[in-house]
């Protein structure tokens, strides 16, 4: 489908030891651009030592980051984020008692002159919140409403929009709807896909099978450190990553006894 | 919002809003209630007593504006989520620096000035980059620099002089540029036109006769209002004060967005000392002496004004207009007490009860910001 691309990030063999633990034992995995890939695996699998390599939070033991082809060595996690590779993480960097537009460019904030001094250009600032939020499908009532009053899902909308307007080129999503319900799981979900559709490459990580297949372009399972390869869309079931994911025999046996429930 | 640029659609889940609940959650709501309550009721009881007129309102407009210099840093650090309870023993040392540099050592006042605010800042930045090496809160590491300060403050004053009050500086300060930044008085041509035209009272007797009660605005007042205006633009209006609302609401967000956590929160312990040495020097030109005991308790009172003003004891929230209003309504009520002829023990009951309420009602307010039920 998507050969033709080169891919944005490679991870290559990549291994991370705490001490005696080995918490990843050789992962490799490739983001092309454009792409939706899900990266599942159990609690314990290993997923968010990899996530925190590849967004310059930890340094791998063993292996390489390459980079839109040239390898790399983040020493911090801003090194990440100036090339472009943006993490939301699961608990958010959002602030509940400031306002949407505050917490959108928190960091970034554009300035206007007078004279010899510099003032936050508050005006330019809810402006292009405004914009964006509606281009995510998400209409505030007022840029200056606090993060507080709005959803889960909404706020991991706002911090995804952010990541995306401040050149954001792999965008890394953990677990974005482990807390959600339904409607507002559905929301993200859709933030996805019109992310994506903007040529930015989407490294989702999650455990729900239903929320991978929904959106996912290609899947990487992850248990106990090691990866058992990258399955493309419709090449593979949701049982069978199902299985995949919990390290195959047991699960298939559990999984008979609850018909098929989880 | 200015320009439109795509007419957002109206959402049918977004229940419209009413105007009072948008002013209901202003930060300073509190602070503005208060400070008009407080006004009609000492206009209605303390109105003869001479509380309004000109020597009346120079009265407690000092005594606010004292309030004020300390509040307006107090407000700043505690939206940036620290506390500094240090100011009050910071306003007896520094006090005793100038006193004891100037008087002792017979440095010129505006060098033993200088010096001071230098020695007092850098005690506001170790304040600050102890509380972030060592991830203490700042209540502890400040309650020991008010105990450290005091006893230097004592101590120096023992050592070098063998007392605990330091006079005689009005001699040093007179002529000084420096001095008459903190004690000097502004507007003194525009009273004198005002007591001669009869706008305002003016002695009838002595050896001022002919002169208004009111000569001028002390530089105390101004530097209030500089100071209001400063914090209010910085917290609002520009980039920093962005970075101080997010410092304060959650750090490790604001460093994940890139924000330099450590630096503001440092930045403005130093601003706290700051406003404590300019009180501390403004009295001590005032008085023309030192004390060692000076200060006392104003770090709490500094903080009542600021959670009076509505900012959240949390940090993240709050306003320095608010901040402000709170230390009006202090200063009005505890000169207003006495104007009244009221017990002024009773000021300490209205002040515990003045906080309780104004900690209940910001709760509540956070609830409506942040939608929590």
């Amino acid at each position: 489908m998507k050969h033709d691309l080169k891919p944005i990030v490679q991870m290559k063999n990549i291994e991370k030891h705490f001490g005696a633990v080995i918490a990843l034992a050789g992962v490799s995995l490739e983001v092309l651009p454009g792409e939706c890939h899900c990266l599942l695996g159990d609690n314990g699998a290993g997923k968010s030592t990899f996530i925190k390599t590849m967004s310059g939070v930890h340094k791998p033991t063993k292996g390489e980051i390459w980079f839109e082809g040239a390898p790399m060595n983040f020493q911090r996690p801003r090194d990440a984020i100036t090339a472009g590779i943006a993490t939301v993480h699961q608990h958010l960097a959002m602030i509940p008692l400031m306002s949407v537009s505050r917490n959108f460019f928190m960091g970034n904030e554009p300035e206007k002159k007078f004279g010899p001094l510099k003032f936050f250009d508050h005006e330019k600032a809810n402006d292009i919140t405004m914009q964006e939020m509606h281009k995510m499908g998400i209409n505030l009532r007022s840029p200056n409403q606090a993060v507080g009053t709005l959803s889960g899902g909404e706020r991991q909308t706002v911090a995804i929009a952010r990541a995306v307007y401040f050149g954001a080129k792999v965008l890394i999503l953990d677990e974005p709807t482990s807390a959600l319900g339904v409607r507002q799981t559905a929301n993200v979900l859709s933030t996805i896909d019109k992310v994506r559709k903007q040529g930015i490459a989407v490294v989702f990580i999650t455990h729900n099978v239903r929320h991978a297949m929904a959106v996912g372009d290609r899947f990487t399972v992850l248990n106990r450190g090691l990866t058992l390869g990258t399955a493309e869309r419709g090449k593979i079931t949701p049982e069978e990553l199902q299985s995949m994911m919990a390290g195959g025999q047991e699960m298939v046996a559990l999984e008979g006894s609850l018909g098929g429930t989880i | 919002m200015s320009s439109t640029t795509n007419a957002p659609q109206k959402d049918e889940r977004i229940k419209e809003q009413s105007k009072l609940r948008e002013w209901l959650i202003r930060p300073e709501l509190g602070g503005m209630c208060g400070a008009v309550l407080v006004f009609i009721f000492f206009i209605l009881t303390a109105f003869d007593s001479g509380m309004f007129s000109a020597a009346g309102v120079m009265n407690w407009s000092i005594v606010s504006a004292q309030f004020t210099i300390i509040a307006v840093g107090a407000c700043l650090l505690m939206i940036a989520g620290e506390f500094d309870l240090s100011v009050g023993s910071m306003i007896g040392f520094a006090g005793i620096i100038i006193a004891v540099l100037s008087a002792q050592f017979g440095w010129p006042m505006w060098l033993a000035i200088i010096a001071t605010f230098f020695l007092c800042l850098s005690i506001g930045a170790l304040n600050g980059w102890l509380v972030i090496k060592t991830g203490l809160p700042s209540f502890i590491v400040t309650l020991a620099f008010l105990y450290i300060l005091r006893g230097l403050t004592i101590f120096t004053a023992i050592v070098t002089t063998r007392r605990t009050i330091i006079g005689g500086l009005h001699e040093k300060a007179d002529g000084d540029w420096l001095a008459a930044v903190f004690g000097g008085k502004i507007l003194k041509g525009f009273f004198q036109w005002m007591g001669d035209a009869g706008w305002i009272e003016t002695f009838s007797r002595g050896s001022r006769e002919g002169q208004p009660v009111v000569d001028g605005i002390p530089m105390l007042i101004v530097w209030a209002l500089i100071l209001i205006v400063f914090g209010h633009i910085l917290l609002t209006k520009t980039k920093y004060g962005n970075w101080i609302f997010a410092a304060g609401g959650d750090a490790e967000a604001a460093r994940n967005s890139g924000v330099p956590v450590n630096s503001v929160k440092i930045s403005m312990f130093v601003f706290t000392a700051f406003c404590a040495t300019v009180f501390a020097t403004c009295q001590v030109m005032e008085f023309g002496s030192a004390g060692a005991d000076r200060g006392l308790l104003k770090e709490f009172e500094a903080i009542i004004s600021v959670v009076i003003g509505g900012a959240l004891l949390t940090g993240g929230y709050g306003s320095v207009i608010g901040a402000a209003l709170g230390a009006l309504i202090f200063g009005v009520v505890q000169q207003g007490l006495f104007f009244a002829g009221v017990e002024s023990s009773l000021f300490r009951v209205f002040l515990g009860v003045i906080l309780l309420l104004a900690v209940i009602l910001n709760t509540y307010i956070r609830r409506l910001i942040t939608g929590e039920r």
